[in-house]
C-alpha cells in the first residue's frame, strides 16, 4: 500500500492503542507455551493496551483477553504493525 | 474444572449450596473444596478445582486441579466452566477434556455479558459439534444453574477427535461456526479498566484508591469499635459478669481465670484478663470490627477486579525484592490474615518466590487483628507513633526484599496474567464472601484467643513467665529495651498476637516501648497457624531459614528502634 508500511518491532516498541500481527515469539518452549495458553501464538491479531514505567509489563489484548506480560517477555514478542510513512 | 477466573467457584456455590470464595481475579481458588448435591435420589460429591488453562500444569494451584482430575478418571463427570465472552481461549481447555474420554458437561458462564459485549453464540451447536450437553448460565444470579444439574445425567464422552498440534486451529474452526460478533461501543467500565493500567492515570489512581481503602477501613472500624463494640460490653455485658465475679467472692485462682484481676474494684475488659472479660473482648469487641471493615474493602476491590490492576502497577517495584507483581495478593490477603495470605503463595511458580513471598509476608504483613490492637494501643498516643511502626515494617518489607533478591537462589519469572474486565459486583455474592470470611475469622480467632488467656493466666500462676523473663532478660531488656514482663507477650505472640499486645497493656509501657514491641511482635515469628501453613508450604527446610530470618531481623530491628528512638 502506498500510505502506509509494514513494520516489524517487538511488543514493547508499539505504541498504546496499536494493532498488529505476531509474526514470531523469540522465546523458548516455556514462553511459547504460556501464550498460547491464552490462544497468543504467530499469526494471532494483538492490541497493545499500554506499557508500563521503568521496563514494567506490557499489556496486550486478544479477543476478548487482557494480559499483562513482562518486559523480557515482551520484548521477546515480535508483532508486524502498520504505520503512516511518516519518517 | 475451567480456565482461572471464568466463575467455578461461584458455580460451585450455587450447585452445593456451599460456600467457597469467590473473586474476580485469576488463582482465587488455590486449593479443592468439596461438597455435594442430590441428584434425583442419589448423593453426589461435588468437587471445586483451581483453575488452569491448560493440562499441563504451570504452577501448584494447577497441578492440584490437573491431579484431581487424574485421581477421579473413573466414572465420574466434569463439569467444565468457560466464559462465553471469552469461547476461543475457554474451549481450548475444553478439548483438552474432552481428548481425556471423561464424560463431561459444558457451563457457558457469563451468558449475560455476552449480550452486552455483541457477542452471539449458538450454544445448541456448539453442544451438536462437541457432542456434549451445553448449557448456558449465569452463576451470579443463579440462571440456568438448574438446567446445569439437570443435563449432568446426560453427559457423556465426546466423539470429537483432532491432533494435539491442531488444536488451536481446531478452536478457531468452532468458534467461527457458532459465535457471530457484533460490533459495539466501549463501555464506561472498559474505558476504566484501560484507564487503571495506563501509568498517567493508573499510578494516581492505584495510589487514591489504596489511600481511600485505608480511610473506609479506619472509619468503618472505628464507627464500629466506639458505637458499636464497646457500648454493648460495657453496657450490657459488663453487669452480667460484675455479678458473676461477686457470685465467685471477688478472687481466688478461679475467679482470675474466668474473670480476671479486678482493678480498682472494677472490671477493666483490656487489663483484667479473664477469659469471660479480656478473652471475649479483644477478639469480638476490639478485633471484629476491623475485621469486618478490612473484608468489606477488599472484598469489594477483588469482585470489581481491582486486584490484577493493581498487580500490574507494583510490578517493577516487587521485581526488586525479587519478587513479580501478582505477589500482592498474598501480602493484600495477609493484611486480614497471614493463613490465606500463606496459601495465596501457591499462585506464585518457583521455590524461590514462594520463598521470599512467605517470610516477608509473615516478617512485614501485620494481620487485622494485630494491626486493630496496636492502632487501638498506640493510636492514643498520636498518629505519628502508628506512623512510625508502619513505616518501620514497610521499609524492612522493602529492604529484606532487596537481600533476599541479592542472595536467594533460584529463578524469578516475569509476571503473566491475564486481567479480567471490570465487573460490578453482585450484592449478594459480595455479602456472602464477607459473610464466608468473618465466620473464618470468629472459628479459628476466639477459641485461640481463649486459649491464649488461659496460658497466660496458667504461665503467670506458676511464675514461668517471670522465669523465663529472668532467662531472656538480656536479650529482652538491653536489646530491645522492653521489662522483663514484656517477654509473656512473646510467648503468647505465639498463639496470637492481639492477645499478646493486650498484655502490654497492664505493663505501663512507655510509648517508645509500645512502638518497640509492636514491632517485635509483628515480626519475630508468625503466631502457630501461619507457621503450620508455612511448614506444608514451603517444607521444613525452607520454614527454618525463614523462622531464622525472622528472629534474627526482628532482633536487629528491635534493637535499632531501641538506640535510635528518643
Amino acid at each position: 500500500m502506498a500510505d502506509t508500511e509494514a513494520f516489524i518491532v517487538s511488543l514493547v516498541q508499539m505504541r498504546p492503542g496499536q494493532k498488529g500481527k505476531i509474526v514470531e515469539i523469540n522465546g523458548g518452549y516455556g514462553l511459547t507455551q504460556k501464550l498460547d495458553t491464552l490462544g497468543i501464538g504467530a499469526g494471532k491479531e494483538i492490541t497493545k493496551v499500554s506499557g508500563q514505567l521503568m521496563r514494567g509489563p506490557v499489556l496486550l489484548q486478544h479477543n476478548n483477553t487482557q494480559a499483562a506480560v513482562g518486559f523480557g517477555m515482551a520484548s521477546r514478542i515480535i508483532v508486524e504493525v502498520h504505520r503512516k510513512d511518516k519518517k | 474444572m475451567g480456565n482461572p477466573n471464568v466463575g467455578k467457584s461461584v458455580v460451585f456455590n450455587r450447585v452445593t449450596g456451599t460456600s467457597v470464595i469467590a473473586s474476580n481475579y485469576p488463582g482465587t481458588t488455590v486449593e479443592f473444596t468439596k461438597g455435594s448435591i442430590k441428584l434425583g435420589d442419589r448423593r453426589v460429591e461435588v468437587i471445586d478445582v483451581p483453575g488452569t488453562y491448560t493440562l499441563e500444569p504451570t504452577c501448584k494451584a494447577e497441578q492440584i486441579a490437573v491431579e484431581m482430575l487424574n485421581e477421579h478418571a473413573d466414572g465420574d463427570v466434569v463439569i467444565n466452566v468457560v466464559e462465553s465472552t471469552n469461547l476461543e481461549r475457554s474451549l481450548n481447555l475444553t478439548l483438552q477434556l474432552l481428548k481425556r474420554k471423561i464424560p463431561a458437561v459444558v457451563a457457558l458462564n457469563f451468558w449475560d455479558e455476552t449480550k452486552h459485549k455483541g457477542i452471539l453464540i449458538d450454544d445448541k451447536k456448539l453442544e451438536q459439534i462437541l457432542g456434549v450437553p451445553c448449557v448456558p448460565i449465569c452463576a451470579v444470579t443463579g440462571e440456568g444453574v438448574k438446567q446445569l444439574v439437570e443435563r449432568v445425567k446426560e453427559a457423556k464422552l465426546s466423539e470429537y477427535d483432532y491432533e494435539d498440534e491442531e488444536r488451536w486451529h481446531e478452536v478457531g474452526k468452532i468458534v467461527e461456526k457458532v459465535q457471530n460478533i457484533t460490533h459495539r461501543h466501549h463501555t464506561w467500565l472498559e474505558r476504566l479498566g484501560d484507564a487503571s493500567v495506563r501509568p498517567l492515570t493508573g499510578i494516581p489512581m492505584a495510589a487514591m484508591v489504596m489511600f481511600l481503602a485505608f480511610k473506609v477501613i479506619r472509619f468503618i472500624g472505628e464507627g464500629l469499635i466506639g458505637y458499636v463494640s464497646e457500648p454493648l460490653f460495657e453496657k450490657l455485658w459488663m453487669p452480667v459478669v460484675m455479678k458473676l465475679s461477686a457470685v465467685m467472692g471477688s478472687g481466688g485462682f478461679l475467679h482470675n481465670l474466668v474473670i480476671g484481676q479486678l482493678i480498682d474494684g472494677e472490671i477493666d475488659f483490656g487489663q483484667s484478663f479473664g477469659l469471660l472479660t479480656t478473652g471475649l473482648f479483644v477478639p469480638i469487641g476490639a478485633v471484629l470490627p476491623y475485621v469486618f471493615a478490612f473484608y468489606v474493602v477488599l472484598s469489594l476491590l477483588e469482585d470489581l477486579g481491582f486486584i490484577p490492576r493493581l498487580a500490574v502497577m507494583v510490578d517493577t517495584l516487587m521485581h526488586k525484592l525479587g519478587l513479580h507483581g501478582f505477589a500482592i495478593v498474598p501480602m493484600l490477603l495477609g493484611l486480614g490474615c497471614n493463613v490465606p495470605g500463606a496459601l495465596a503463595t501457591r499462585v506464585l511458580e518457583t521455590r524461590r518466590e514462594k520463598f521470599i513471598a512467605a517470610t516477608l509476608l509473615s516478617i512485614a504483613v501485620p494481620c487485622a487483628a494485630l494491626q486493630a490492637m496496636i492502632v487501638g494501643l498506640v493510636g492514643e498516643h498520636g498518629l505519628g507513633y502508628l506512623a512510625i511502626i508502619y513505616g518501620t515494617l514497610l521499609a524492612v518489607w522493602v529492604l529484606l526484599g532487596v537481600i533476599f533478591n541479592k542472595t536467594v537462589k533460584g529463578e524469578s519469572p516475569e509476571i503473566f496474567i491475564e486481567i479480567p474486565p471490570y465487573r460490578i459486583p453482585y450484592m449478594r455474592s459480595l455479602l456472602k464472601k464477607i459473610w464466608i470470611r468473618i465466620k473464618w475469622f470468629l472459628k479459628e480467632a476466639v477459641p485461640f484467643v481463649l486459649l491464649g488467656v488461659l496460658i497466660v493466666n496458667l504461665l503467670y500462676t506458676f511464675g514461668i513467665i517471670q522465669f523465663i523473663g529472668k532467662i531472656t532478660a538480656p536479650v529482652v531488656t538491653r536489646v530491645l529495651g522492653l521489662p522483663q514482663e514484656a517477654v509473656g507477650a512473646l510467648i503468647v505472640g505465639f498463639l496470637r498476637k492481639d492477645v499478646a499486645v493486650g498484655m502490654l497493656i497492664p505493663l505501663g509501657l512507655t510509648i517508645k516501648q509500645l512502638v518497640i514491641a509492636s514491632v517485635v511482635l509483628a515480626m519475630y515469628f508468625p503466631c502457630i497457624a501461619t507457621f503450620t501453613t508455612l511448614v506444608k508450604e514451603l517444607g521444613v527446610v525452607d520454614m527454618l531459614k525463614s523462622a531464622g530470618v525472622m528472629i534474627v531481623s526482628s532482633l536487629i530491628v528491635g534493637g535499632l528502634l531501641n538506640l535510635v528512638l528518643p
